[in-house]
């Protein structure tokens, strides 16, 4: 499995073969009093097994949406969705409820941020894990469910299994509940696991022990994982492939090595110096990008990065008139910006990179 | 590196020789845990158990430290939102512990604070002027041209326009709000700002921007900051000294670039071998540094004899459990509570 899987993580393509994930073209809008939010608009990718994705983005460019959008949890009246999910080959938008119902928690599971809120506080640990493995597994009787339920809590590294099997979400530290969510999605061996923000909670010498046990499992398993989160180290620990998202719209996409060393989008310059690093030279001062993120209602003309990008008097006035669309800028990254892409490069060798 | 550092360090701490704004000795909080009938004292949380330090007038000092280990409470007395159980705090020279409503008030313009959230910590029934003016009427201060106008220079200073006077705090983003509350914290010109995580509730490219506004404001108005976080980057970047607390203790306070270059005590190793670096090449780096920490941080009800951190170090030995390190200086202004401290070769 090992030798399948680590080879085109090596060479940094993506492997061949139909994707285990595969979104084309997402949009989720929601109607709302003060207009339609564009959530998501336009988002496509492909996920293969064994590999990591993660989403990048700030508050309110439309990561967590994707996400749940996946995992058919926008069936509201006000939510309008469009575009495709296919996984495994099957199409998850037109399947009814039931259908995606199966096959959550089954095929697709997902841990959530705030692991507080995420566990009902007036049920155990145990029986909550047990009520996960039961509805997929409804021939399991109380007992087997029990013992893979100690035996899940076992694996994510919670002492004591046996016995804190039986504790309440509050009697967990917050490291310790963010394992039984770990422990819960895992229970039936999703082959896609989406964790939002999983470590967003938690202190960093946890955080650590909790990204190592998500990239251990990830190697037993050969699971489909994606990341979300807006912080640049944790997808650098974790991701094969980087997504950023703007306003609703995937800007960026490609491998994570390349992302980081060649950046083609102004966005993901900005967001690489204004973040401080332990890594490098200490800076006089951080280079932030100016003014705030945009409203999803009112998203501006043209490039939604367009009033805050530095660079936009360069494209003769088509950022603020066209949308840009993803072109593949170098093998498997593409970007979309109306920046040539010599002209990019040459702003990024000469200002960004020294900076950075 | 180590040639810089090595130049560096020897050279007398710049601030050794100047008066300290503030000055904190043993300082204790412990809050009363009752139980039973009659509501006795059965224990007590030991959220801050005696810490001492000094903070010099104009310098940043860094307090970081995971949650739960007193690093908010330690600010909270400072700024004497809460009252000490022990110890002593003083501010040019006065004992402030435990003065009164009263006697405290005159201070409250010398010492500020910037409190972590944006969204609860400005009243949304005020405008922006009553937030931001707020300070003047309590104080009682007149100001040349009217508080208005004070207050739309304040919202200028911290990069607000003056025309947001009117509007209200839920019409602002959190990076704005972060600033509506750093200029109600500086309206009075204080002399020292207590900021507690500044910047964690924010977005990457907001952060930046706050954390170079404190930048800015220190440099213009000179002022002392004390600043409270969790994120070990930014307080590298903000800091003239660092402190690393763990369970209600400091276990290490030195210079920024002796702290981050030459880490002593080994949980502040683990810290920093945690923070996770934007640098994707590095996973796959054979041998890569890292120290796993295992468990959580005990409970800081009953903290483990002697050392509080053996039961996670790895270092640990009979004397940690027996004995208590002293906070005590290996080199000049860099003191560790260790009994078998980090030494690196050639730094000595």
């Amino acid at each position: 499995m090992t030798e399948l899987q680590k080879t085109p993580a090596d060479t940094g393509q993506t492997p061949s073969g139909d994707p285990f994930l595969s979104v084309r073209d997402l949009r989720i809008h929601f109607d709302t009093d003060d207009g339609l939010v564009r959530s998501v608009d336009g988002v496509s990718f492909d996920l293969h097994k064994g590999r990591t994705l993660g989403i990048v983005g700030e508050s309110g460019s439309g990561k967590s949406v994707t996400s749940l959008g996946i995992m058919g949890l926008h069936r509201s009246k006000r939510a309008r969705i469009s575009g495709e999910i296919r996984l495994n080959g099957e199409e998850l938008i037109a399947a009814g409820p039931e259908r995606v119902r199966q096959l959550r928690g089954r095929e697709l599971a997902m841990i959530f941020q705030d692991p507080l809120t995420a566990m009902h506080p007036y049920y155990t640990v145990g029986a909550q894990i047990i009520e996960a493995y039961r509805v997929h597994h409804p021939e399991a009787s109380k007992k087997q469910a029990r013992a893979r339920a100690i035996e899940m809590l076992d694996r994510v590294g919670i002492p004591q299994p046996d016995r804190r099997v039986d504790d309440y979400p509050h009697q967990f530290s917050g490291g310790m509940r963010q394992r039984a969510m770990i422990a819960m999605a895992l229970v039936n061996d999703p082959s896609l696991l989406i964790a939002d923000e999983p470590t967003t909670a938690l202190d960093v010498t946890v955080q650590a022990q909790i990204l190592d046990l998500i990239r251990d499992l990830q190697e037993e398993f050969g699971s489909a994982v994606i990341i979300i989160t807006h912080d640049l180290g944790v997808v650098a620990e974790l991701a094969d492939d980087i997504l950023v998202m703007y306003g609703g719209k995937c800007i960026e996409r490609g491998p994570a090595e390349t992302l980081f060393d060649a950046p083609e989008h102004p966005y993901t310059w900005g967001l690489l110096g204004s973040m401080p690093r332990l890594d490098r030279e200490l800076q006089d001062r951080l280079v932030p990008v100016k003014g705030t993120p945009p409203s999803l209602i009112n998203v501006p003309s043209g490039c939604a990065f367009h009033p805050r990008c530095p660079y936009a008097d360069l494209t003769g006035g088509r950022s603020s008139s066209e949308v840009p669309v993803l072109v593949e800028a170098a093998p498997g990254h593409h970007a979309a910006c109306h920046l040539p892409a010599a002209e990019r490069h040459r702003i990024f060798a000469e200002e960004i990179a020294p900076r950075l | 590196m180590t040639d810089t550092q090595a130049a560096a360090i020897p050279s007398p701490a710049p601030a050794s020789d100047r008066e300290p704004l503030l000055r904190v000795t043993g300082l204790t909080r412990h809050f009363p845990i009752r139980g039973g009938l009659l509501r006795r004292q059965t224990g007590a949380v030991r959220a801050v158990d005696g810490i001492d330090f000094t903070v010099n007038a104009g310098e940043t000092l860094g307090v970081v430290g995971e949650s739960g280990c007193g690093k908010s409470t330690m600010g909270r007395l400072i700024t004497r939102l809460d009252e000490p159980t022990g110890g002593k705090i003083e501010f040019e020279g006065t004992d402030i512990t435990h003065l009164g409503v009263g006697a405290m008030r005159p201070l409250r313009r010398d010492i500020q604070m910037i409190f972590q959230d944006p969204y609860s910590s400005l009243n949304p029934r005020h405008t922006v002027g009553t937030i931001v003016g707020a300070p003047f009427r309590l104080q009682k201060v007149a100001t040349e041209g009217g508080t208005k106008k004070a207050v739309q220079e304040l919202l200028e200073l911290c990069g607000l326009s003056p025309e947001h006077y009117n509007r209200y705090p839920h019409e602002f983003s959190g990076g704005q709000r972060q600033r509506i509350g750093i200029a109600r914290a500086l309206a009075l010109k204080p002399k020292m700002v207590v900021a507690d995580e500044p910047v964690s509730a924010l977005d990457v490219s907001i952060q930046a921007q706050v954390v170079n506004l404190l930048d800015d404001l220190q440099r213009e108005l000179g002022l002392t900051y004390l600043i409270i976080a969790h994120d070990l980057s930014v307080v590298r970047h903000v800091s003239d000294r660092v402190a690393v607390m763990y369970l209600g203790k400091i276990v290490e306070i030195a210079d920024r670039d002796s702290l981050y270059a030459n880490p002593m005590h080994p949980y502040t190793n683990a810290l920093m071998s945690a923070v996770p670096v934007p640098d994707p090449r590095r996973r796959q780096r054979a041998g890569r540094e890292r120290i796993l920490l295992k468990g959580d941080v005990p409970s800081p009800i009953n903290p483990p004899s002697g050392c509080r951190f053996r039961t996670r170090c790895w270092k640990a030995q009979d004397v940690c459990a027996s004995q208590e390190p002293p906070l005590t200086a290996l080199k000049t202004g860099h003191q560790v509570a260790c009994h078998f401290p980090e030494q690196r070769e050639g730094n000595d």
